[in-house]
């Protein structure tokens, strides 16, 4: 019997869906390990998340602040010794901001914030969520922020797109990529993108809450699964 | 109270009376300085003191089999079996929000939040009810935009969901909206932290943890919560307080925390009138006096004066009792979020508040004196003259309209038409526990870990309260006890916001008391004791109050979520049955409203007994899994519930609604005690039964299925176009020009 993977999730003074990561990981068959902002120690875990909420208040720019926390260095050494990490929502704000992920992410076009239940469309199988997942594939996300339109220099998103470095674009339940199933403006449709590496990802939308079908849709499963078997892979 | 001219004396201008005045000076013995005089301003005022409602609200039940702790503490609390607790409670920072709407929704909500935490329970939901004038108007759209923005703003950054409250609209809200704001929290009942549960001891300190202190909010209690919205009221712009979201999550973290550890002899939060009120009642509560130094508290601007720093309004603070043995432990878990903590005092013998500030006494007064033996009035009551003239009753006006476009302009009025704008703007998900949330009439939040759930649900009937106050409290109860019914979850406890004018006139004490008497009778019928609420007086403009809204928070619980029952069609090929009498009842309708043009006639009547039979056979169906949707028969009558069924679940249905009434009347009647209710055909019979064995009446009205809503003879739409309508409406009446 192999034992369950063991997946850390960092809390930030401000994090909000640290406890609900924890609770997907389990529900999925890993052991969730809390992880403190403060401490320079990421426990031996084999994969690391960083949950959305509103880190140190975001009150200068969403993860600015974030990057700086102590636990920070040892997730950027683990990152580039290949290990993988998840960022969704204000984690993913936090890995732009650290340069870990190309792009950042500015008030949606809406200029409101936006808790919907959106759809995704699997672009690559190179990411730490989506290895189990066919390109072109949909799933079913809730997203829940006020600056998540990702945007990006048009040298970078030239290198993202001829690289293959996104991940989920926002598209209808059918995979039709357009305008209007664009719920943030994000540039291309873009949700989610990974590093060169393919050990980094990002997302806005919230697979954490889309693993428990009493209270929420189901297309964080497949991301999930796939987390914790690169985190076994990562661990042999 | 109205605002004074600048040349009054002190006490007027600070909102105090003049008999008021004399009694201060009866119980000091002297004159007060400036300091007590500020605190005994907030102390007294009618948000604090709740003088011209406490002989009222003594005569509602507040007792029973579920009830742990009932009114007079920060929340109520409900037994919801296995040693769980749920806390709840409803508030009001309507005032705030009429002035500076984005940051008075926001402190709302933060200090909501804080109760609940202050019982050491942990917040899981947030429920926003609201009222605000018509959105054809710029200013109500700013008001609507604002205060939507700000509930989002506050409880999406400190990780609590928002899981729905009505919103409505009425032209009397539009100088002053209703915000109201509940809270609802789990705790174990063991660990409940009540007046009783803990004790301080003499020497213990008052520490004061959190955000610092500064000048905003300054008199929010007296200047704006008790007073009527007169011209340039931006001037009080001032007595506003400020949010900081990102404080008040660590504030909820450390404080749990320190509940937890056990490190408190208690603990409160601080909100209106600020540190006087904190220290006063606590003090009072342990039987104690206090000295307090206010050098200790940490302060955002230098040289303020005692009274700003005694008064002030700052959010995101908290004061604990604890025992000098805990101290550093108290300070090492704040210091771990990150939150100054100060020893703002220490209790003493006796009870006297003994402040200090700058190296002499600025204050000393007896702390109950301002907690507990505040004024308690008696006011003047008097219903409205009739004036003689019979208005019509809009059930007996002549309509020869067309029906297809009436369901149409009742489904996209505002109070019927979907909130989703509104409601997008909330994190619904956080914590993930939230079964139903705002499409849903009743919200269900799982409790972590278990099977079971709570069901809420906030309602107000402002027009039916303008028409007959009695009744709009009995149809308020009604209808949050329905819609927690027709979940599945059986109706527990409610909590409760009433929504007023000016008390000093004595139509609108009349209005008040009519309001008190339609909820104790309906809370009594249903067996729902009210465990506590709030009441928010001087809902004026000028010379108009808004309509007499009592928002009721119902409480309900479901033993296993698993039952709980959708409220729209989940499928075709289902039986369709409306579940009660539907009479000729269209005075304050939507229809009367909408289509007639005219608010008059008298609401549908309630016979609480029926009402209640209807109450227990959805939730006995619903307990033997025998319902595949209900939904509230009510706002826009039977035809919008059925219509809104159809959206809910996407599945269209063909029902005939019989020719006992005229078509329109039957479409459109509001009579209370319906729901719409859908069932697999091979259950049907045993649903027949349930619902003759509970004395209810039950009507087979036709079939679930297809793309299409049809009503033999009377509407015939697409699903697809009553969903663009119902969901359009908002968004086109934000999106029009501005209309002046």
């Amino acid at each position: 019997m192999t034992q369950a993977p063991r997946i850390g999730v960092v809390t930030f003074p401000g994090s909000l869906d640290d406890g609900d990561a924890l609770r997907a990981v389990n529900v999925m068959g890993g052991a969730g390990v809390a992880l403190w902002h403060a401490d320079r120690d990421l426990q031996g875990v084999e994969a690391v998340i960083l949950p959305g909420g509103f880190s140190y208040g975001d009150y200068l720019r969403c993860g600015a602040i974030a990057r700086f926390a102590p636990i920070m260095e040892q997730v950027t050494s683990f990152a580039e010794a290949g290990g993988p990490v998840l960022g969704i929502c204000n984690g993913f704000q936090i890995l732009c901001e650290s340069g870990l992920l190309p792009g950042a992410m500015i008030r949606n076009r809406s200029l409101k914030f936006v808790c919907r239940d959106v759809w995704l469309r699997v672009e690559t199988s190179r990411s730490p969520v989506t290895a189990d997942l066919t390109p072109g594939e949909t799933l079913e996300v809730p997203i829940k922020h006020g600056e998540g339109q990702w945007v990006a220099t048009p040298e970078q998103l030239a290198r993202v797109e001829r690289e293959g470095l996104v991940v989920f674009r926002y598209s209808s339940r059918e995979g039709v990529v357009d305008d209007a199933h664009n719920p943030n403006g994000a540039t291309n449709n873009i949700a989610g993108v990974r590093n060169e590496r393919g050990n980094v990802v990002g997302l806005m939308p919230h697979p954490e809450h889309a693993v428990d079908p009493d209270v929420g849709p189901t297309g964080g499963q497949a991301m999930f699964a796939s987390l914790l078997a690169a985190a076994m892979a990562g661990s042999r | 109270m109205t605002a004074e001219a600048t040349d009054a004396p002190l006490h007027r201008r600070l909102g105090l009376a003049d008999d008021e005045y004399e009694r201060i000076v009866d119980t000091l013995g002297r004159e007060p300085n400036r300091a007590e005089l500020a605190m005994y301003s907030v102390m007294w005022s009618e948000h604090c003191s709740y003088k011209s409602s406490k002989v009222h609200l003594r005569t509602l039940p507040s007792e029973g089999p579920a009830v742990l702790v009932g009114p007079g503490q920060d929340a109520g609390a409900v037994d919801i079996g296995d040693g769980d607790a749920a806390v709840f409670k409803l508030e009001s920072h309507s005032h705030p929000s009429a002035i500076e709407p984005y940051q008075g929704a926001a402190t709302g909500v933060g200090g909501i939040v804080r109760d609940i935490v202050s019982m050491g329970a942990r917040p899981v939901a947030l429920m926003d009810p609201l009222m605000f004038g018509p959105l054809t108007d710029e200013r109500n759209r700013w008001l609507f935009e604002g205060v939507i923005a700000g509930v989002g703003g506050y409880g999406n950054c400190i990780g609590v969901p928002n899981v729905g409250g009505e919103i409505r609209f009425g032209e009397p809200h539009s100088a002053n909206p209703t915000v109201n704001v509940l809270c609802l929290g789990f705790a174990k009942a063991d660990e409940l932290v009540t007046a009783t549960s803990l004790t301080p001891h003499v020497g213990s300190f008052m520490v004061l943890y959190g955000a610092a202190t500064g000048r905003d909010g300054i008199g929010g209690v007296s200047v704006l919560a008790s007073a009527t919205i007169e011209e340039g009221a931006e001037q009080s712009r001032p007595s506003v307080q400020i949010g900081d979201p990102f404080a008040e999550k660590l504030l909820i973290e450390a404080s749990l925390e320190l509940i937890r550890e056990g490190l408190l002899e208690g603990l409160q939060d601080l909100g209106g009138a600020g540190i006087t009120c904190a220290v006063s009642e606590s003090a009072s509560r342990a039987g104690m006096g206090a000295k307090v130094d206010l050098d200790a508290v940490p302060l955002r601007e230098q040289d303020m004066e005692a009274f700003e720093v005694l008064t002030s309004e700052s959010q995101e603070r908290m004061l604990a009792i604890v025992h000098p043995s805990k101290l550093e432990d108290v300070r090492s878990v704040c210091e771990k979020w990150g939150l100054r903590i100060a020893v703002l005092a220490e209790l003493v013998e006796g009870g006297g508040l003994e402040i200090h500030m700058g190296g002499r006494i600025v204050a000393d007064v007896p702390a109950r004196s301002l907690a507990d033996e505040g004024p308690e009035y008696e006011r003047p009551i008097a219903a409205p003259p009739s004036d003689g003239v019979a208005v019509e009753d809009p059930t007996f006006m002549p309509f020869d309209g067309d029906l297809r476009e009436a369901v149409f302009a009742v489904l996209t009025a505002p109070n019927v038409a979907s909130k989703r704008w509104a409601f997008e703007q909330y994190d619904r998900y956080v914590q993930g526990q939230t079964i139903a949330g705002p499409d849903s009439d009743a919200a269900i939040v799982r409790v972590p870990g278990t099977m079971k759930a709570v069901a809420m649900s906030t309602d107000g009937k402002g027009r039916y309260g303008a028409l007959d106050p009695y009744l709009g409290a009995v149809h308020a109860v009604a209808e949050a006890a329905r819609n927690v019914a027709v979940s599945g979850a059986q109706p527990l406890a409610i909590t409760n916001c009433l929504n007023v004018g000016n008390p000093e006139r004595p139509e609108v004490m009349w209005q008040f008391t009519e309001t008190i008497r339609g909820m104790r009778d309906a809370c009594e019928a249903f067996a729902t004791p009210v465990t506590g609420g709030n009441v928010s007086f001087y809902n004026e403009a000028g010379d108009s109050a808004i309509w007499p809204t009592p928002v009721i928070g119902m409480l309900g619980l479901l033993r296993d979520h698993r039952l709980r029952v959708p409220t729209g069609f989940p499928r075709g090929g289902l039986a369709v049955y409306l579940a009660g009498d539907t009479f000729a009842e269209l005075g304050g309708s939507e229809f009367a409203e909408v289509v007639l043009g005219v608010i008059a006639g008298k609401p549908p009547a309630v016979d609480l007994e029926r009402e209640h039979r209807l109450h227990r056979f959805l939730v006995d169906a619903a307990g033997g899994a025998l319902l595949a949707s209900a939904h509230d028969c009510g706002d826009g009558g039977l035809a919008i519930a059925l219509a809104e069924s159809a959206i809910g679940g996407g599945h269209g249905f063909a029902v005939t609604v019989g020719d006992e009434l005229p078509a329109h009347v039957c479409l459109f009647s509001e009579s209370a005690s319906r729901a719409v209710v859908s069932v697999e055909r091979a259950d049907a019979d045993r649903l027949v039964d349930l619902a003759s064995e509970h004395a209810v009446p039950l009507v087979r009205l036709g079939e679930t299925g297809g793309p299409r809503a049809v009503i033999d003879g009377l509407l015939e739409a697409t699903v697809e176009e009553l969903r663009d309508a119902w969901e359009g409406a908002i968004p086109r009446l934000l999106g029009e020009p501005a209309a002046r």
